[in-house]
């Protein structure tokens, strides 16, 4: 890859500034990130209760297109976006974690729903994963059971502004840009009781809690 | 007219008469009684239930399991002893314990769309919980029973025998264990409870032992 970009010569005030004026400038970075942020596309891929709010959330009421994502691609082989959207469980792991593996990068996670981040209310169930981030890097966490479909609007939002921030070479660049990380995931094997691994330690490790009793 | 119960349990009877047909009564307000049939002649029972001009269940709109592990019931007979010295005669208590074996149950729920009448529980009970668990699967006289056998057999180990395709449907086909049976135990992945209790607890505490620190001094 190539070396760090040098700092811009000039600052985001002095830029818009001249914007203001009717003189566009810019950089490959700030051009290339802005295309690929408003054309997010998402994995026509439901899971659960929560995939209802995903599919009202690209209909015509909260329309997704505003954004450039109303595109549900339905291979993988062309999403940019995988929304979690519902329960996962333990059987259905190995296969969103495989769709994962097969989406092109750059590509981003959203994890919708309290059940794709923790397993939610099934939380204490023998047959549901507590936690997709257990197998996948997620950018954009959405709780709620379901969230709204503006939650969901804000929370593709917050993903532009991160897809925004990235820088296109260096130490902060982007995983698909950078040779030393790793691109795909542990795809977990069924076991007697539970997944093989249970969770990929290498992407999560529970936070630590210190508990006074 | 859907004939009560116990009509229905004659009726069973006269055609398939080496069966057991049992009236399991239901305390509760709602009082939906159901009829316990012996699993040797079941599939003859569900054929004459389906078949019968005058019953005509067409439709099982579902079928369940139930786990009843193995139980002590405290029997308490009261006997009168009269009273020596007159008066009301004592009541003497005595208790006395005995094990229900365990078993597994199947339910079904029959209905009738041609004649507009149901439900029809029908209940069948395997011999223990361990290795006597097989009963005669309904699938041949009911299509839709084929799946939720099949959930049956996942959850609670219950085997169909005659079942076309008796394959774990919810869990995957390496999995050990049937989860909805009473003593299941499940994985230990609970490496991160933020709020825990019960027995939640108990297993957040094995991951989080208690840090040996002194407790602060309450201020
Ligand atoms: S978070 Fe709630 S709404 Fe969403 S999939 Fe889970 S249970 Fe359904």
């Amino acid at each position: 890859m190539s070396d760090a970009p040098a700092p811009s010569p000039i600052s985001d005030a002095e830029r818009d500034e001249l914007r203001r004026h009717g003189i566009l400038l810019t950089s490959v970075q700030e051009i290339y990130n802005w295309g690929r942020s408003h054309s997010v596309w998402p994995l026509q891929f439901g899971l659960a209760c929560c995939a209802i709010e995903m599919i009202a959330a690209s209909m015509a009421r909260f329309d997704l297109a505003r954004f450039g994502s109303e595109v549900f691609r339905p291979s993988p082989r062309q999403a940019d976006l995988l929304i979690v959207s519902g329960t996962v469980t333990k059987k259905m792991a190995p296969q969103v974690v495989r769709l994962w593996n097969q989406m092109p990068e750059p590509k981003y996670c959203i994890a919708m729903g309290a059940c794709a981040i923790s397993g939610g209310p099934f939380k204490q169930g023998y047959n549901v994963l507590k936690g997709i981030d257990r197998f996948i890097p997620v950018d954009v966490y959405i709780p709620g059971c379901p969230p709204r479909p503006e939650a969901l609007l804000h929370g593709l939002m917050q993903l532009q502004e991160k897809i925004r921030g990235q820088a296109i070479a260096g130490p902060d660049a982007p995983p698909h840009l950078r040779d030393d990380v790793r691109g795909d995931c542990t795809v977990p094997a069924f076991g007697p009781h539970d997944l093989i691994p249970p969770k990929d330690p290498s992407l999560w490790h529970p936070p630590v809690i210190v508990r006074p009793d | 007219m859907l004939p009560p119960l116990d009509e229905l349990r004659r009726l069973i009877l006269t055609t398939v008469p080496a069966a057991t047909v049992t009236i399991v009564e239901n305390p509760g307000p709602a009082a939906q009684h159901s009829l316990l049939i012996g699993a040797d002649h079941a599939l003859a029972i569900a054929r004459f239930l389906r078949d019968s001009s005058e019953l005509r269940f067409d439709t099982c709109s579902n079928v369940t399991g139930i786990d009843w592990p193995e139980r002590e019931v405290v029997d308490v007979t009261r006997t009168e002893v009269p009273n020596p010295a007159g008066g009301p005669p004592k009541v003497i208590e005595t208790k006395a314990k005995r094990v229900v074996p365990g078993c597994l149950e199947v339910v079904y729920h029959l209905y009738s769309v041609a004649r507009k009448h149901g439900p029809v529980i029908l209940r069948l009970r395997t011999a223990n919980r361990a290795d006597q668990v097989t009963l005669p699967s309904l699938t041949p006289v009911w299509r839709a029973c084929e799946f939720q056998e099949r959930e049956v057999f996942d959850l609670y180990g219950v085997r169909f025998s005659g079942h076309p395709d008796l394959r774990r449907i919810l869990m995957w086909d390496e999995f050990v264990g049937h989860p909805m049976r009473k003593d299941y135990v499940e994985p230990d992945d609970y490496e991160w409870e933020p709020t825990p209790h019960d027995e939640v607890l108990a297993k957040a505490q094995r991951h989080y032992p208690a840090p040996p620190q002194e407790r602060l001094p309450d201020a």
